[in-house]
Formats: structure tokens, sequence, C-alpha cells
């Protein structure tokens, strides 16, 4: 069985993991960072995303011993301390989830997206990049308007980037 | 997931050596289509060898007036390339159509025409720019390569390396999407190249990718909208059928997205 190595949310984690182990299984199940959910489990819905080397991927579709040496981010990772990170925080603010089952995906995918495009995103843009994540509560209208003010927060705190 | 043996492999020439030394062994790309066939017990592969760290394979140069893009280059990194979108901006625009940011950050262009799906977009790409499937055995030309729904020319422990795109004169890819999939219903990629247009479609036949020869010879004297619209829509004889759209209905697809990709490649 492959033995692991990876950064996680900036701490050394190592594993013996099975070939076949996904990489959602083991930050769920041997690391219990149960902030990444599992929703479709067919790569469709967007819970499992997280941020491999930087770049949003679905973790249900990725083998755990494909990210050999990769620095992964969860939505555990973003907060700095007590304090919430600008995208956690503007999701919060404008009521950008009802059940919150999607928010961990919707989150990664909107700190991507922000990394990618820069901090002012317009609505048919967000609205386009998000076809990855899917929500069944809020109709995507407090999604939206919640990652621009969470990409325009981010502005005002560059540190929060650097969460990668 | 059925279990496996992982391998991964840190160069080509050790992937290749895996392939020969294993027996009942399938290589994982991008993993985009695999892993969710593994997921569903589709297949029970006894070795997996991941070419995720095989460094060779992430490359797009320009060499001559051709586009060589490695076979481990992401479908993101296709979509973003600055020298992808400005010798082949159709290709780029393609790339960007497949599934969902986060798929096209880990699916890969060798993946996609290694598999060859019948709805798959690459394949399309393909075969109207008339590309040559780079391996490591040898250079197989385009129509040669697809030989029926996930079918192609690749053989036992062959391996997809490159594809290498001649730059069209003008090119563009008019794809209808399945809207919960986002694989094509029916995608036509149009390109000029030397006076020769060639017409190619996905998500279309039962046979996987082909060539509306019928639309190509119309746009042979001159490429323009006027013979398309002229041209007589593809009798509705080996389109697939399925919920998402009947056989009719794909053949009207046909027609209506080589009109769009014509357009799209004069700029209207």
């Amino acid at each position: 069985m492959p033995k692991i190595s990876m950064t996680v949310n900036s701490k050394q984690v190592s594993a013996t993991v099975e070939g076949r182990t996904l990489l959602v299984q083991l930050l769920r199940d041997t690391l219990r960072l149960t902030g990444t959910h599992v929703g479709c489990d067919t790569s469709q819905c967007g819970a499992c995303v997280v941020h491999v080397d930087g770049e949003a991927v679905k973790s249900c579709t990725c083998l755990a011993a494909s990210c050999e040496g990769a620095h992964v981010t969860t939505i555990e990772g973003l907060a700095q301390g007590g304090t919430l990170h600008p995208m956690q925080e503007a999701f919060r603010e404008h009521h950008g989830l009802q059940c919150g089952y999607c928010t961990p995906g919707m989150i990664m995918a909107a700190v991507d997206l922000v990394n990618r495009k820069g901090f002012d995103l317009d609505e048919q843009l967000i609205r386009s990049e998000l076809e990855g994540n899917i929500c069944r509560c809020t109709g995507y209208h407090n999604i939206v308007k919640a990652i621009a003010a969470g990409a325009a927060n981010m502005s005002a705190q560059p540190v929060a980037r650097a969460a990668e | 997931m059925y279990a496996f043996d992982y391998h991964r492999p840190q160069t080509l020439r050790q992937a290749v050596n895996l392939i020969g030394r294993t027996e009942d062994s399938k290589v994982l790309a991008g993993g985009q289509t695999l892993i969710p066939t593994l997921k569903a017990r589709l297949a029970n592969p006894a070795n997996l060898i991941d070419l995720g760290a095989v460094p060779e394979l992430r490359a797009i140069t320009q060499k001559g007036k051709s586009i060589v893009i490695g076979a481990m280059v992401r479908h993101a990194e296709v979509a973003e390339s600055p020298l992808v979108k400005s010798a082949i901006p159709a290709l780029a625009d393609l790339a960007h159509l497949i599934g969902d940011p986060h798929v096209r950050n880990r699916g890969t262009i060798g993946g996609s025409v290694a598999n060859n799906d019948p709805a798959a977009d690459y394949p399309a790409a393909c075969l109207a720019m008339n590309a040559t499937i780079i391996t490591t055995k040898r250079k197989i030309p385009v129509d040669q390569y697809f030989q029926g729904m996930f079918t192609t020319a690749l053989e036992e422990g062959e391996l997809i390396s490159a594809v290498s795109f001649p730059i069209p004169s003008r090119a563009a890819y008019a794809k209808f999407r399945n809207p919960a999939s986002r694989y094509a219903l029916v995608g036509v990629f149009v390109a000029v190249k030397s006076g020769e247009t060639r017409v190619a479609v996905t998500g279309a036949s039962n046979g996987g990718v082909y060539r509306w020869t019928e639309a190509e010879a119309a746009l042979k004297p001159r490429f323009s909208l006027a013979p398309i619209e002229r041209l007589a829509k593809p009798p509705s004889t080996n389109m697939n059928s399925d919920i998402h759209a009947s056989a009719d209905y794909r053949a009207h697809l046909v027609y209506v997205m080589t009109k769009r990709a014509v357009a799209k490649a004069l700029g209207r």
C-alpha cells in the first residue's frame, strides 16, 4: 500500500493508504477534516472541492496517492485563528447559505476563482464559473452576491490569498 | 472501487516499462473519466499506473507551423495558454467548454484522446485540424487514429505523449452541450488549412467522431455560410439516440452547429 506524504493546511501529514483511497476519504476519514463534504460522489456537485497545489479540484475524483508531495488546502485551512477568511465572512454577511452542505465547496471554488480572475468579478462570470458547484437551497442569488463581495474584501486583505 | 496496485512512475520511460512488466494495467492521466469508471466498478484493473509525476508530458510548444500539446496538459492550461490562444483560439475555446473549472484543472488532452468518448470534445478538434497523435512508438495520422467509440489505433502498452495540431488559417468550435453532464450532445469543429476545409462532428454518431464530408465538399469552393444553408440536413441513420436527444434531433443539431461553427470561423 502506498505511503504518502503531503502538506494539508500548512501541516505536514503522512499516511499509508490503499491505492484506491480517494483524496476526500483521506481528508475526512483519516485526517478527520470533515468540512469537505461528499455530495454526489460523481464529480458533479462540487461539495468536495479543495485546493491541490493552488488549484480547485474535486477531491472525490482524485486519488490520495496522486497528491503525493502536494500542498492541499481545505475549508478548515482558510480561517486564520478565530478570524474568518474574507470569503467565509462574505458568505455569512450575505446569507450565502441555507443548509450549508454545498458551502465548503462553494467557498473553495470562490477563492480559486479570485486567485485566477482577480478581485473584481461580475455576476455573469461568477455564475458561469460556478457551473461545477450545485446548491439545492438558495437559488444561487446570495451565493453570487457573497462571492462578489468576498472577492472585493480579499483585495483589501491580500494576506488571505497566501492561505495556499 | 475494486482494489488495485498503484504505481507512480517518475519518467515516461519508467511508465512504459511498468506497463510492459505488469499484467492487466490501466493508465491514469487526469482521472476525470477513469476514476468515476473505477468507482462505478465498470473497470477492475490489477494495476493502475499514474502519469501524474511524469514531467515530460506537460509542455505546450510551437514546432514550425504546428502547436504541440503534451499528453498530460490539463484542459485549463490549454484554455489559458497564451500560445494556444494566439495560434489556435478555437482550441482554447474548446478546452474552456469542457466540464467545469475543477474538472478542467485535472482532465488532460491525452486522456481525452486515448479514451475517445463519443461525446468528448478534443476528438473533434484533432480530426478537423488533421492532427498527428504522437505516441511512445510512432506518429499516427488522425484519419487512422479514431476507430469508433472508445476505440483507437493505440496498441497494448502504447502511450500518447503529445498531440500535434497544424495551425489552421480559420477554425471554430460550436458545441451544444448537455447542461447536466456538460458533454457535447453535438459538437462541430471546422478548420481551414491550405484551402482544405474539414468538418468534424462529435457527440452525434454511434460510430464516434466523424467527418461530415458533404459539408466539407460544400465548403470547398468557398468557405462561407451560403453553401451550408443550401445543404440538406444529414440523415439520422447511425445517430445516437438516448434520453437526452433523439437521433433526429441530433441530426438537426449537426446541421445547426455546423452553421454556427462556420459563422464563428468567419468572425460573425
